[in-house]
């Protein structure tokens, strides 16, 4: 896998398709992931944005950081839009009104617009089967709102609408397995990535681009802001919540799955919790928790990948 | 000879649709739409319409879909009513505000609670200041050219907005009307294929619905506002123009026996013909009244309405929707913005009828008239500056 993406990325590295002059924070793991994802869509690419931070860091008015046809609608329709976008293009070619070629449609939206309010959207989508690619840039919360929970943040998380206290631990339910829901669409490929192993992230969009149908990618967003972490930590962060079986890369291709790293043995969790502001207030029976529950599913994992 | 054909005007609806080349519909059933849509579908899986049909999961992502396939360069319609369009409510103000001309068969209908499945105005005025251009059919004819029309106004690149068509849940929707149908080759010639300023493609890439900060979203909203104010030059023009070509001249506001009538009914929609009955009625009698239908609610003809109305002395404002609170109903509140603007001195009555789908028969208006005209207004009423027709104690 390792090779094949090598190559794949020695084909055009160059390429840029998020160029200057977005307002990312520093140290954004979202903007790097779209960054590399682009690079292997390539130029023949229409976006098509839910609301979120990437919208606002991209395109302020009257500027734009995609050299892409982009298109933003509303916040929880990136699924529909795109759907929209496909079907248009693709009558188009189809009556000759506009040259054939194989234009791929891409819906980016984050962790609320996909597992939350666009829950719906996305689901209408892939059980149509449009030809497009969903990302899911998982910051695990709604960050430029002002970091609020979304179904998508961890358990025992720190957010402005999950915040500890006396009575509460922070986010009290356990994060939405959104590529799990996604897979049982039965949708030809679904996985997990983060640009933190931009190669194994690399072979996954080429996958996701080649499916005839819908595809999913699930990429961890490391968000130094809302995490709460030094800038310069954001590649590190990834590579710990892979490590430690916080976020396993994994995929799903016609139904088999297949872990694409494996970091085992893994780290304790606490390498990856401590560190982050948003752990802060646990305490170690809330980290022996996590511990358990992120070994479980590590497990779960591992039986349905090799269990064939 | 002309050769009219016997049809249901939903059915119709969806024909003029088909006969309008539309290349995606989006939609997501919803009673009393549902024929236009299911009707399509059948088109679309017969072959006998080149379009892609999108099955939706809702109403939002109906028009989501729509905004997509429009931004992409296909013409796009679709349909709804009731709840249907308030669920579409947030993306309407986008579809608008994007500039994407897409048309939406608008089959009104009442809202809930209580659920109610039949017709009245709640939806469409719930939607009326989401930056569409309104248009309202009396008739299924008026539906089907409307339809057509709507094309021709919305890809005008001097409007370049979406346009719904409003045409009454059941009482206008599901009744059979003998209609001419424009031939293929006419509406060919008279909607060529749409050709739009921008589109996704990869070619040539723009960004569509970027964020506006506080030093933009003022200007871009008043040239929104501007566009669609303007486009009412043009949905002229295309009504001429239509007129000519089909002899069928439609005006946006609409004069009927108002010559010599002191009472002027004001309405939209398919209860005028119930009016124009009592109208006819109320001459046979040697009493005259008159009505002003409005074609066009929004941009709202402002003057073409002031001169409708000119030196008038009663009018009654018909209108299908509960006030909620407000003083009056939206329609009489416009009118009354009108008079304030345009000096209208005559008496403005306001009265709420057919909600729900409850029948307004023509001896309603008549009732209407007489007690207008006994110098006796209805209002006050229970506190009220307006009456509803037929509610019980």
């Amino acid at each position: 896998m390792r090779l094949k993406s090598l190559q794949l990325y020695t084909e055009d590295p160059a390429e840029e398709f998020a160029v200057s002059g977005h307002r990312a924070c520093q140290g954004c793991a979202e903007i790097l992931a779209l960054r590399l994802a682009l690079k292997v869509f390539g130029k023949d690419t229409i976006l098509c944005m839910a609301t979120g931070c990437m919208e606002i860091i991209s395109t302020p008015l009257p500027t734009t950081a995609w050299t892409l046809p982009w298109i933003h609608v509303a916040f929880e329709n990136a699924a529909s839009v795109a759907s929209g976008v496909e079907a248009g293009i693709k009558i188009l070619m189809d009556k000759g009104k506009i040259a054939k070629k194989d234009i791929h449609v891409v819906a980016i939206a984050g962790d609320g617009g996909t597992s939350d309010i666009g829950l719906q959207a996305l689901s209408g989508a892939l059980e149509r089967g449009h030809k497009f690619t969903y990302i899911c840039v998982d910051n695990e919360a709604y960050m430029n709102t002002g970091i609020q929970r979304s179904s998508s943040t961890p358990y025992g998380a720190m957010t402005t609408t999950s915040p500890p206290g006396k009575k509460s631990i922070g986010q009290a339910t356990w994060k939405k397995n959104m590529p799990e829901i996604v897979a049982a669409h039965n949708v030809p490929y679904v996985a997990t990535a983060c640009p933190s192993y931009p190669f194994d992230l690399f072979a996954k969009v080429k996958k996701a681009k080649m499916v005839q149908g819908p595809s999913y990618l699930h990429v961890l967003s490391v968000c130094p802001t809302g995490w709460r972490i030094p800038s310069n930590q954001a590649i590190e962060y990834g590579k710990l919540a892979v490590r430690t079986g916080m976020f396993p890369l994994y995929e799903i291709e016609d139904g088999i799955c297949r872990v694409t790293y494996s970091p085992e043995p893994l780290r304790p969790v606490t390498e990856y919790l401590k560190g982050q502001g948003r752990y802060r207030h646990l305490t170690e029976e809330s980290t022996s928790l996590i511990q358990e529950r992120i070994t479980s599913e590590w497990e779960q994992l591992k039986y349905r990948c090799t269990v064939k | 000879m002309k050769v009219l054909k016997g049809i249901e005007v939903s059915i119709a609806a969806a024909d003029a649709a088909k006969l309008a080349r539309v290349e995606v519909i989006a939609a997501y059933p919803i009673t009393p739409q549902t024929h236009i849509v299911e009707h399509l579908a059948e088109l679309v899986a017969n072959g006998e319409l080149d379009a892609s049909y999108i099955n939706v999961e809702s109403e939002h992502s109906a028009m989501s879909a729509c905004c997509g396939s429009s931004a992409a360069g296909a013409r796009t319609f679709t349909s709804t009513s009731s709840q249907g369009m308030e669920l579409m409510h947030e993306i309407l103000f986008i579809a608008s505000a994007m500039r994407l001309p897409i048309v939406m068969a608008a089959v009104n209908r009442a809202l809930s609670a209580p659920l109610s499945i039949w017709g009245d105005h709640g939806d469409v005025m719930a939607s009326r200041d989401t930056g569409w251009i309104m248009l309202f059919c009396e008739n299924g004819q008026e539906v089907v050219d409307s339809t057509i029309l709507a094309f021709r106004i919305a890809e005008d690149r001097r409007v370049l907005l979406p346009v719904m068509v409003n045409l009454d849940g059941f009482s206008l929707s599901h009744v059979i009307e003998p209609i001419d149908f424009p031939t293929q080759k006419e509406v060919d010639e008279f909607l060529p294929a749409y050709d739009p300023l921008y589109t996704l493609h990869p070619d040539k890439p723009v960004t569509m619905g970027a964020y506006g900060m506080p030093e933009i979203y003022t200007e871009a909203k008043y040239a929104q506002e501007t566009a669609l104010v303007n486009s009412k030059v043009v949905i002229k023009e295309v009504l001429a123009e239509y007129g000519k070509k089909f002899g069928r001249n439609y005006n946006i506001v609409e004069s009927y026996n108002t010559e010599n009538a002191d009472v002027v009914f004001v309405a939209l929609g398919a209860i005028g013909e119930n009016i124009k009955t009592a109208i006819d009625t109320l001459k046979e009698q040697g009493k005259e009244a008159g009505l002003v239908s409005l074609r066009l609610f929004r941009p709202f003809p402002v003057d073409e309405v002031a001169s409708a109305l000119g030196n008038k002395k009663r009018v009654v404002v018909i209108e299908r929707v509960m006030p909620a609170g407000a003083p009056n109903g939206p329609l009489f509140q416009e009118l009354s913005a009108v008079a304030l603007a345009r000096g209208f001195k005559g008496e403005l009555t306001n009265y709420i009828v057919g909600l729900g789908g409850r029948d307004v028969l023509p001896q309603d208006f008549e009732a209407v008239f007489e007690e207008i005209s006994s110098g006796n207004p209805a209002i006050p009423h229970d506190g009220k500056n307006f009456r509803v027709i037929g509610v019980r104690a």
